[in-house]
């Protein structure tokens, strides 16, 4: 199966649709396997000069060199059955070259001293044969070389040396409080992911990296057979930079929200969400069909993160800007004439959006990115004027930079690097605002939990976004849940409809696992951080039909 | 060196089966060669070319199963991947849906192959760039396309005596023409087994006359409207259909397919008696390897005729335990048009709008099997029977079960990825607001 298609399918929700065997990347091994250490810093120098030296033997100006191994454990079940087990490695070696002003590269899974030079010199040949092509030669910011350094993410329980009974247990122990709890069909998982990634360039950088990151998900699904309806209810975990211990469910990272519902911060409870979610489910084959017409909205971090993801991460991305992925995901309204303006207002005076890849605990945070640009934090929109682009070494220069963001992210060995979303984050409110004082405030409108189904037009305009959960706000109250939901907006007017956000105490990072870009298409992980935000006079849709 | 002979695959998989002690052992290879080229803003960005071998091992004892893979194909690594393989499966848990492996099965031959397509190099991808890109750049006018090839093969066996093999071919061609001042956009594209019939200057020139036609786009109320649907826009609806056939989820009442009270719709005519939906590995325009992903043959099977759903896929395990022989999923469909062409349609259109394609659709319920998304890249207003103006992008609301029962007329299905789809006529369409994206 190719890997564009498992996102496209992961895209459509855990579920049904999720068979065992659909989800190797990489060569299947054993777990053990997964916990055994990789060669050695001082062997991957060795090997990374070959690389340097033979791409510069063969005229490259500018070499860097990846040596990855990239792990996976996927665990699935369903109901009280183990669905699937796949552990997986890949591990090779890719090698980017400029050479005549162009690109090239190349990559091979023979980490060999022989297999190596002769990828570099490929990288080269196939750099001079694209500069007959091209017409923009590349102009790369400078970097400080990074010296030999290392990095982790710092974890406290490497999730792949826990045993796979345990996470197994684990899963089933949801699964049957969710069938004790109404739910007729839980589908559970546990994904897990170490990327060892050893990057080596000729501005005289070594950076050994050790990055980790977990996703515990399920979807519980109740039915109403006599009626023929079903109704769903994904995970409110979120994907998270983490070892195992996110899944520790401890009492102090758990926000207490509206309506008897929890919001998990660094730390998960599987089971208390998997009995919540079968409740729901059961509720939401009764709950009221919502009148369509406009609402405030009081959208929960969970649900807040792909919202930014969709409608600031995507559209602030330079390369998207600039047309390179005008073929596929689509151009950007926030054009740099708009920009350039300096007073362009993205949204209101409170919204204040910075992107990073040094948050703790987030999909994004690594020291380096994968051209050995020391990562940051920066401004995107501050007091609701756009003030910046996520942007890479070959493009900075097009902003009047001269520094890299740190934003370049490939998703294998085999996979050429390029520009990818950084964490993209809401500041919180600066004002102490808890999230049940900002719907006492709300005269008619809908509290939503959770990502639901999510669509935004190629420039990043018009969207329309559904939920998990939905629950009426009457005169300050909630008023009960609500079904058939989805709010449709245009990205300007929404953000300029942003009224209030909740304070720090509600901040909490939301999560994107497999967020794909390119073509051939790539996957990336990235977070998004929020606390409870209000948006008012939004158009509210009713998505209910009859067939 | 990446495509195997089927005498060269059977004899390494016989030999694979032959270093096995587990109870049932399957061995599948494949590999061939895939390249690329890629370009925006009328330059050539990226461009390569990978040639692989893959051989992948299943284990099974009792219901414990493991698999491995490798791409060394030489005895050693053959043995030491099997050991692997077993080793991973004792370890694994029982898996309670687990299915005996097939015994041999007869599968038809089906011409997927082309020698034209393998034989595409370097030089012919970018060739297509550059007669994609060079009349753009001579019209003040911006292209971004990707094209994308294979030619491989792929071979399974097992220790029941199973053996398939098939060689196949594909090319895949895209672009998006933008005006330079960012008012218009036009794309379009094209797949086949052969290359020979990929004509990338009329795929292109059509996405530049799309281009042009669509600058200032006028906007209009949404609301209902009869539309158009160009092939690909009806493809991009229409697949999402075909690919929720799943009598599993049906049965377990959590599909539109599931009858109120349980079971299946199958037998029931959920849509416009027109509506034909088969699916037939030997079909000329869009043949494809002849046995599923379970290893059990293709054959031409009918999902939906005259309106009436005939047949939802089995997997083994589900069809066992309903009693009913499994039916696979196909690899790719054919949906049966009519008569008319889109210059019949416009002309018979009073007020309506023509859609090229859509563009990022997802699931908003999976009951009524609602999908949401936009229009994108040449969007029409019609009336009187004639193109008028370009009109901004909608957003819609709609589910391909309702669309198939308001057809006004169809036209002669193309190949768009790998399916056949005609261009379809269909009222009362919900567009649900207005999108300034261009």
């Amino acid at each position: 199966m190719k890997r564009r298609d498992f996102i496209h399918l992961s895209g459509m929700g855990l579920g049904a649709l999720m068979t065992p065997g659909m989800l190797a990347m990489g060569n299947p091994v054993t777990a053990e396997r997964l916990m055994e250490p990789g060669i050695d810093a001082a062997a991957k120098k060795v090997l990374a000069d070959i690389a340097l030296n033979a791409a510069k033997a063969k005229g490259a100006t500018y070499t860097d060199v990846r040596i990855g191994r990239y792990l996976n454990q996927f665990v699935i079940t369903r109901e009280k059955n183990v669905q699937n087990i796949t552990n997986a490695e890949s591990f090779g070696v890719g090698i980017r070259v400029i050479a005549e002003g162009t690109w090239g590269f190349s990559a091979t899974s023979d980490v060999t001293p022989d297999g190596i030079k002769a990828c570099a010199e490929t990288a080269v040949a196939i750099a001079k044969a694209n500069s007959k092509l091209q017409n923009e030669p590349v102009q790369l910011a400078p970097v400080q070389g990074a010296g030999e350094v290392t990095w982790q993410t710092p974890i406290k329980k490497n999730a792949f040396e826990v045993p796979v009974k345990d996470k197994i247990d684990l899963l089933l122990s949801a699964n049957d409080a969710a069938l004790q709890n109404g739910a007729a069909f839980v589908n559970s998982a546990l994904f897990m992911v170490n990327e060892q990634k050893y990057f080596a360039s000729t501005d005289g950088s070594y950076i050994d990296q050790d990055v980790h990151r977990i996703w515990p998900n399920f979807t519980v699904t109740a039915l109403n057979k006599a009626e023929g309806n079903f109704r769903s209810r994904q995970a409110l975990s979120a994907p998270m930079g983490m070892g195992f211990e996110y899944l520790d469910g401890l009492a102090s990272e758990k926000i207490p929200g509206p309506a008897g519902l929890v919001s998990y911060r660094n730390s998960y409870d599987l089971i208390e969400d998997a009995t919540m979610a079968a409740k729901q489910a059961v509720e939401k084959l009764s709950a009221k069909s919502v009148v369509p017409g406009k609402y405030d909205l009081v959208l929960d971090p969970d649900h807040l993160g792909l919202t930014i993801h969709e409608s600031v991460g995507h559209p602030l991305e330079l390369d998207r800007v600039l047309g390179y992925e005008a073929n596929y995901a689509g151009t950007s309204f926030a054009t740099l004439d708009k920009w350039k303006t300096g007073d362009f207002k993205y949204g209101s005076d409170k919204v204040n959006i910075f992107a990073d890849k040094t948050q703790p605990h987030s999909l994004g945070y690594v020291a380096y990115d994968d051209e050995g640009v020391k990562t940051k934090e920066w401004d995107l929109i501050k007091d609701g004027v756009l003030v910046n682009y996520q942007a890479i070494r070959d493009q900075v220069s097009i902003l009047g930079e001269n520094e890299s963001h740190g934003c370049c992210y490939a998703d294998s060995w085999e996979s050429v690097q390029f520009q990818r979303m950084a964490n993209i984050s809401l500041r919180p409110g600066t004002e102490k605002l808890s999230v049940n004082d900002m719907i006492k405030d709300v005269e008619k409108g809908v509290y939503i939990v959770g990502r639901g189904s999510y669509s935004i037009d190629q420039q990043r305009y018009n969207f329309q976004f559904g939920g998990q959960l939905f629950y009426e706000i009457k005169n300050g109250e909630i008023a009960g849940m609500l079904e058939d939901v989805a709010y449709q907006s245009n990205t300007q007017e929404f953000w300029n409809s942003c009224s209030q956000i909740c304070d720090k105490d509600d901040y909490k990072l939301f999560g994107s696992f497999f967020d794909g870009k390119g073509q051939p298409s790539q996957v990336s992980a990235v977070s998004h951080g929020s606390s409870t935000t209000r948006f008012d006079g939004v158009n509210v849709i009713n998505t209910g039909r009859k067939i | 060196m990446a495509i195997l002979t089927k005498e060269e695959a059977k004899q390494i998989i016989d030999k694979v089966l032959s270093y096995a002690t587990a109870d049932e052992t399957e061995v599948s290879i494949g590999g061939g060669r895939t390249g690329n080229i890629r370009y925006a803003r009328n330059t050539v960005n990226t461009s390569g070319e990978t040639n692989s071998i893959s051989l992948s091992i299943t284990s099974v004892f009792g219901k414990k199963s493991g698999s491995t893979s490798i791409n060394e194909l030489d005895d050693e690594s053959l043995k030491k991947a099997v050991a692997r393989a077993e080793e991973i499966a004792k370890l694994a848990p029982e898996n309670p849906e687990y299915m005996p492996m097939l015994g041999p099965q007869e599968y038809i031959e089906t011409n997927t192959f082309s020698e034209s397509t393998d034989k595409i190099n370097p030089d012919y991808r970018a060739q297509v760039a550059i007669d994609s890109i060079k009349p753009c750049a001579d019209n003040n006018l911006t292209a971004a396309g990707y094209l994308e090839d294979f030619s491989g093969f792929n071979a399974s066996g097992n220790s029941k005596g199973l053996f398939g093999y098939n060689k196949r071919t594909s090319v895949d061609f895209t672009v998006t023409v933008r005006t330079a001042d960012g008012t218009g956009s036009g794309y379009s594209g094209s797949d086949y087994n052969d290359v020979n019939l990929l004509k990338s200057g009329p795929v292109t020139a059509l996405a530049v006359q799309k281009a042009q036609a669509s600058v200032n786009a006028q906007a209009i109320e949404p609301g209902k409207y009869t539309v158009i649907l160009e092939p690909r826009a009806a493809s991009d609806l229409l697949g999402r259909l075909t690919f929720g056939l799943d009598a599993r989820s049906a049965d377990e009442g959590r599909s539109f397919m599931s009858k109120k009270g349980g079971g299946t719709r199958i037998g029931e005519k959920i849509f416009d008696e027109r509506v034909n939906i088969y699916s037939d590995p030997t079909h000329p325009d869009i043949p494809v390897a002849p046995w599923s992903g379970d290893g059990l043959p293709l054959e031409k099977t009918k999902w939906v005729e005259n309106g009436v759903v005939k047949n939802l896929f089995y997997s083994r395990y589900w069809a066992e335990k309903q009693g009913v022989e499994a039916v696979p999923r196909p690899r790719g469909v054919i949906f049966e048009g009519g008569d008319q062409s889109l210059a019949d349609m416009i002309k018979s259109t009073e007020r309506g709008v023509l859609v090229t394609r859509f563009w990022y659709i997802r699931a908003v319920d999976p009951q009524t099997l609602l999908f949401t998304g936009l229009t994108r890249d040449g969007t029409f207003y019609i009336e009187n029977g004639q193109i008028k103006f370009p009109v901004k992008n909608f957003r819609f609301n709609e589910s391909p079960i309702i669309m198939l029962n308001n057809i006004e007329a169809m036209g002669k299905p193309q190949r768009v990825d790998g399916s056949m789809v005609p261009p379809m006529k269909i009222r009362d369409f919900t567009f649900t607001s207005l999108s300034d994206a261009v």
